[in-house]
């Protein structure tokens, strides 16, 4: 096989002939996190608290300690973080080959029929509509909801009411059929968490982190900027952070497309 | 309870050498530096050296961190008698009482007596933040800054409870200023009419400017010592007749209409033999001109709740039917300190020495002093008084 | 008569503001005895327990007999102003601008007379009643008032000196999420604030109250985090210059103790809301509300800290968050001396258990939000420092002050 020209790959990148979207929210304090039942153990928030600022604590430099979840804003989910998938090998985000960090996508665009409904379910039909359009999805393929939730005012993009949350997300059926029918590399969306917002009355309830990593298959969330993605091509880089025996991480998400002029 | 024992004369006991160190309004030298102006004019008066003083009492409010005994090394004195007195305005008379029966019992010799103050610009502030701790804990959060408040409240309740005037309080502090006309160092210079005193700006009523004394920096002293060691210096004496002395009398009253004096004024008149009318002139302890009248009763002149009267049928000028405050008082002149507590007292043995730096009283061979002080709290504690007597 | 206060007008920007100074605060330890009941609105003089005298000031041995044993007692706070002053010039700088101000003597019944600032509505002869207040110097006086109450007494300058009275003041709220927060909003916008400022946090996780909420007159929701510096920041920069009371509600209780418990998660909540989420407010507020301590009628006059009675004795069944209002306490005895030179207090009001829905299991006697939000009220119209509200925080403080071990073992049980 010709070994592949990385170098051309890099000036390809660096022209611009290699395209690079950053589908990563950024790192702040006001963005909304997931909520559990009170009685349970939170995410942390993102907080960040100035160490010096070319100041009397530190003249010549500026810097901040920072503190969050390992699943605050854009982040991945690895397998140990589900009961499913707690003792399966390599299931850490320190212990996962590095090569799974890189894999092309499939971005299925429901953004319409998700316009003025949240409780908009993913289902089976749903896909194989899109894979008449788009082919099928190969074998090691991200699925990617584009859902356009990223565009919205938090309160919105939360979508809390007195009985949870309402955002789009995959039925049960649809996540199983994914890791068993289509052997996916993984699963993200845009809104907080992958499941469906109100996913607690599946059943299993959260089939998107049960069925996933319970096949030692990965999330991400809080995605954003779907919406430059073509349905297939683009290919992901999601490296999360090597924390000891890391449940998941906040990363920086990048999509390679092919260059042009958009 | 009676006095269980006569009280001792104090015959062979005299004062000589009046010294006042001219006042200043300001001064940017310490309180050290004025006592030791006092010291200097004793022993220059008195032809001695400072060796020769072997009995010191000193009273000072501004002389901190010393103490009677750091003065001790600064002046080069080596005494076998010491006291330190802060009894502010009766401090002379007290200093007197003490260096007398030091003197008649032989424990010195030559004792010099000397109450001085400096005044720095913030030398007020400095000193009535520690001046008790009654004043600190009870006096000073209420705002008057000084004792202004709590002599305007005595004032106050005087005047309703025996019908004195502003009008009476002026007349004795008009008679003090022309008193004080003849002294150079005074710090009040000109007359004081009765429009001007009724007038003047109000500090608390019903206290205005001119019923309250102006801080100076200032120093009086004198010696105490026996008949024969005033002669064979040649120096004009002054005779010690009788004394009385007393803190906190009273406690009961709810507020202060009289002082101590009242306690003990008969003791005084009979350890002297004498009776008010036999005395040429009166110097009292002139914080407050409430407080002179307050003296005018107490010391047995009148009857309580009849000084307005007593004023207002009196002449109080040097050449006056009651010759008072004789070189004008603390009112006019200012008061130095500690000073003030030995004002009267250097005063009246200049009248008797027959030797006063302003108008003479004629013919003076008796005289009153009077000394009163420290507002711990809402009224003055101490009050004692002296008969001295033409040698 | 006292004026009754007129709302004030905007404060003209161009005008330097006047800094504030302190009257003499400087106190001898037993005085302090005075201090420690004008902390809790009690009126208290050392009582000779072997001659019965009533003492004033305070001393180290009975004026009667000499005996030490004279402890500091509640007494009878009613006298006779027996004379009265009105000072026109003073040399202290706090009272030279404050002129004219009114002291008098008043001869209490209880015994001793007193020298104390007069309210304008007492007259000389008349009865008074006493009260010892804390002044801008944090040190007791006393203070006489009208024998009965007046038509707008509480707006007297001596009076309104010495107290935080919120009528025409600006307040902010940190929370309104929690029902304490919306019951302390209620309570300031009846009371007469100028405008109630009440912070929320994470606006994209809605609450029941919050319609409730944004309907009382006078209330401004704002943004803003305890947990989170910049927020608190930022809030300070815009609103600062105009909050003249921060009443802290921003609260994090969980049952659990410290060794019988799974887990860091819940305690890290707890220090941070509670006691970083102080710090911050405190270094984001504490500035400018020092700065404007005598800034006009509607100076800023208060850091008020809502505190379990169990910062001063550990409840092991609500251990860990016992501990984190502990460091709260400490670190508002720490704002204390901090925002004295502005004159501006730290109130630090005491509950128990509250009718919340954290304490749900917890027996009665509760304390509820309004009864918490109207002890606020009282406390910042009074000007005391250290409230006690309810049974059971009066309770502890009883226990504590007679035997701390034996509280500590009784709470346990």
């Amino acid at each position: 096989m010709t070994p592949i020209d990385l170098m051309a790959f890099a000036r390809a990148v660096s022209s611009g002939d290699v395209r690079v979207v950053d589908l990563t929210q950024t790192l702040s304090q006001e963005f909304p996190t997931i909520v559990l039942p009170p009685e349970l153990g939170q995410c942390a928030p993102f907080r960040i608290e100035e160490v010096s600022r070319y100041d009397e604590r530190g003249p010549a430099w500026y810097w901040n300690n920072i503190s969050m979840g390992e699943h605050t804003g854009t982040h991945f989910d690895a397998p140990v973080h589900w009961i499913s998938g707690k003792g399966l090998p390599n299931n850490a985000v320190d212990t996962i080959e590095v090569r799974q960090f890189i894999a092309p996508a499939c971005v299925l665009d429901c953004s319409a029929a998700c316009a003025n409904n949240p409780d908009f379910a993913l289902t089976i039909p749903f896909v194989e509509e899109w894979e008449a359009r788009h082919g099928k999805i190969e074998p090691g393929n991200w699925v990617l909801l584009r859902t356009d939730w990223s565009k919205k005012t938090y309160p919105d993009y939360a979508g809390l009411r007195d009985d949870g949350a309402h955002t789009p997300g995959p039925e049960p059926a649809v996540v199983k059929w994914f890791v068993e029918q289509r052997d996916v590399h993984g699963f993200g969306t845009e809104t907080i968490g992958t499941d469906f917002g109100q996913g607690h009355h599946f059943n299993p309830p959260y089939p998107a982190h049960f069925y996933m990593h319970g096949k030692g298959r990965f999330g991400l969330q809080c995605l954003t900027n779907l919406d430059l993605l073509p349905p297939k091509g683009a290919v992901i880089i999601a490296a999360p952070l090597k924390i000891k025996n890391g449940s998941g991480s906040p990363l920086r998400v990048l999509a390679l497309l092919p260059g042009g002029s958009t | 309870m009676a006095s269980s024992a006569i009280r001792k004369s104090y015959d062979g006991v005299v004062l000589c050498a009046p010294v006042t160190v001219p006042y200043r309004r300001y001064s940017i030298n310490s309180a050290h530096w004025w006592i030791g102006r006092a010291l200097h004019a004793l022993v220059k008066q008195a032809k001695i050296t400072p060796q020769d003083i072997d009995g010191f009492a000193v009273s000072s409010f501004t002389v901190a961190p010393d103490t009677a005994v750091g003065l001790t090394q600064h002046f080069g004195l080596s005494p076998r008698w010491l006291d330190h007195i802060p009894f502010g305005g009766a401090s002379g008379i007290v200093a007197l009482r003490r260096a007398a029966r030091a003197v008649q019992a032989g424990d010195a010799d030559i004792v010099a007596c000397v109450g001085a103050d400096t005044n720095h610009v913030d030398s007020f502030r400095k000193t009535l933040s520690t001046f008790s701790r009654f004043a600190q804990d009870a006096v000073y959060p209420y705002g008057s800054g000084g004792a202004n408040a709590s002599f305007a409240l005595i004032t106050k309740n005087y005047m309703k409870m025996y019908g004195a005037k502003r009008e009476d309080f002026g007349k004795l502090c008009i008679a003090q200023r022309d008193n004080a006309l003849s002294i150079p160092y005074a710090m009040m210079k000109k007359k004081l009419t009765l429009d001007e005193y009724m007038a003047a700006r109000p500090i608390a009523d019903p206290i205005h400017l001119f019923d309250c004394v102006m801080p100076c920096a200032g120093a009086e002293a004198l010696l105490v010592c026996r008949e024969d060691t005033a002669k064979s210096l040649g120096l004009p004496f002054v005779r010690v007749v009788s004394t009385i002395e007393r803190h906190n009398a009273f406690t009961n009253d709810p507020m202060q209409v009289r002082g101590g004096w009242a306690l003990d004024i008969d003791e005084l008149w009979s350890a002297a033999g004498l009776t008010p009318a036999d005395v040429d002139f009166v110097e009292t302890y002139d914080d407050y001109p409430v407080i002179v009248m307050m003296q005018l009763e107490d010391l047995g002149f009148c009857k309580k709740g009849e000084g307005p009267d007593f004023v207002r049928s009196h002449d109080f000028a040097n050449g006056g039917t009651f010759p008072h405050n004789t070189s004008g008082g603390q009112l006019s002149v200012g008061q130095a300190g500690a000073g003030g507590g030995f004002l009267g007292l250097v005063e009246a043995m200049r009248q008797l020495i027959g030797e006063p730096i302003g108008s003479a009283v004629a013919d003076a061979k008796t005289g009153l002093v009077s000394g009163f002080g420290m507002i711990n709290y809402d009224r003055g504690l101490s009050s004692c008084a002296a008969i001295l007597a033409r040698a | 008569m006292t004026e009754p206060l007129v709302r004030p007008k905007r404060k003209n920007p161009l005008k330097r503001t006047r800094l504030p100074l302190s009257p003499q605060g400087v106190r001898s330890r037993t005085a302090h005895g005075i201090t420690a009941a004008a902390a809790e609105g009690r009126f208290a003089l050392q009582v000779c327990l072997d001659c019965s005298a009533v003492i004033y000031p305070p001393r180290d041995a009975c004026p009667s007999c000499l005996s030490a044993r004279i402890p500091f007692r509640d007494v009878d706070n009613g006298g006779v102003l027996v004379a009265e002053t009105t000072v026109q010039t003073s040399t202290d700088p706090y009272f030279r601008e404050r002129m004219p101000w009114r002291v008098g003597t008043v001869k209490l019944d209880a015994g001793p007379p007193i020298v104390a600032h007069l309210h304008g509505d007492t007259l000389e002869g008349q009865r008074v009643r006493m009260q010892f207040k804390l002044d801008r110097s944090g040190s007791a006086v006393a203070l006489a008032l009208p024998d009965k109450d007046t038509p707008n007494m509480a707006e007297d300058p001596h009076l309104r000196e010495m107290t935080c009275d919120p009528t025409f003041r600006r307040v902010l709220v940190t929370d309104g999420r929690t029902v304490v927060g919306q019951a302390m909003a209620k309570a300031f916008s009846d009371a007469g604030a100028g405008i109630v400022f009440v912070g929320l946090a994470d606006p994209w996780k809605p609450f029941p109250g919050f319609d409730a909420l944004k309907a009382i007159e006078r209330v401004e929701i704002v943004p803003l985090d305890v947990t989170d510096t910049e927020s608190v920041t930022e809030q300070a920069e815009q609103n600062g210059a105009r909050i003249d009371i921060v009443v802290n509600t921003a609260e994090h209780v969980r049952a659990g103790g410290v060794v019988d418990r799974h887990g860091l998660t819940v305690a890290r909540e707890q220090i941070d809301i509670r006691y970083l989420g102080l710090m911050r407010l405190a270094q984001a507020f504490g500035p400018v509300l020092r700065f404007r301590g005598a800034d006009g009628v509607n100076s800023a006059a208060a850091f008020v800290n809502l505190l379990s009675v169990h910062a001063l004795m550990n409840w092991p069944a609500y251990g860990s968050y016992s501990a984190a209002e502990a460091a709260c306490l400490s670190a508002a005895q720490c704002m204390r001396t901090e925002l004295r030179p502005g004159g501006v207090k730290v109130v630090n009001v005491f509950f128990g258990p509250l009718e919340t829905e954290w304490f749900q299991t917890v027996p009665p006697p509760k304390v509820t939000p309004a009864a918490l939000a109207a002890a606020v009220i009282r406390a910042l119209k009074q000007g005391v420092e250290d409230v006690f509200v309810g049974d059971i925080a009066e309770d502890i403080r009883a226990r504590l002050a007679v035997n701390p071990k034996a509280l500590e073992r009784e709470m346990a049980g």
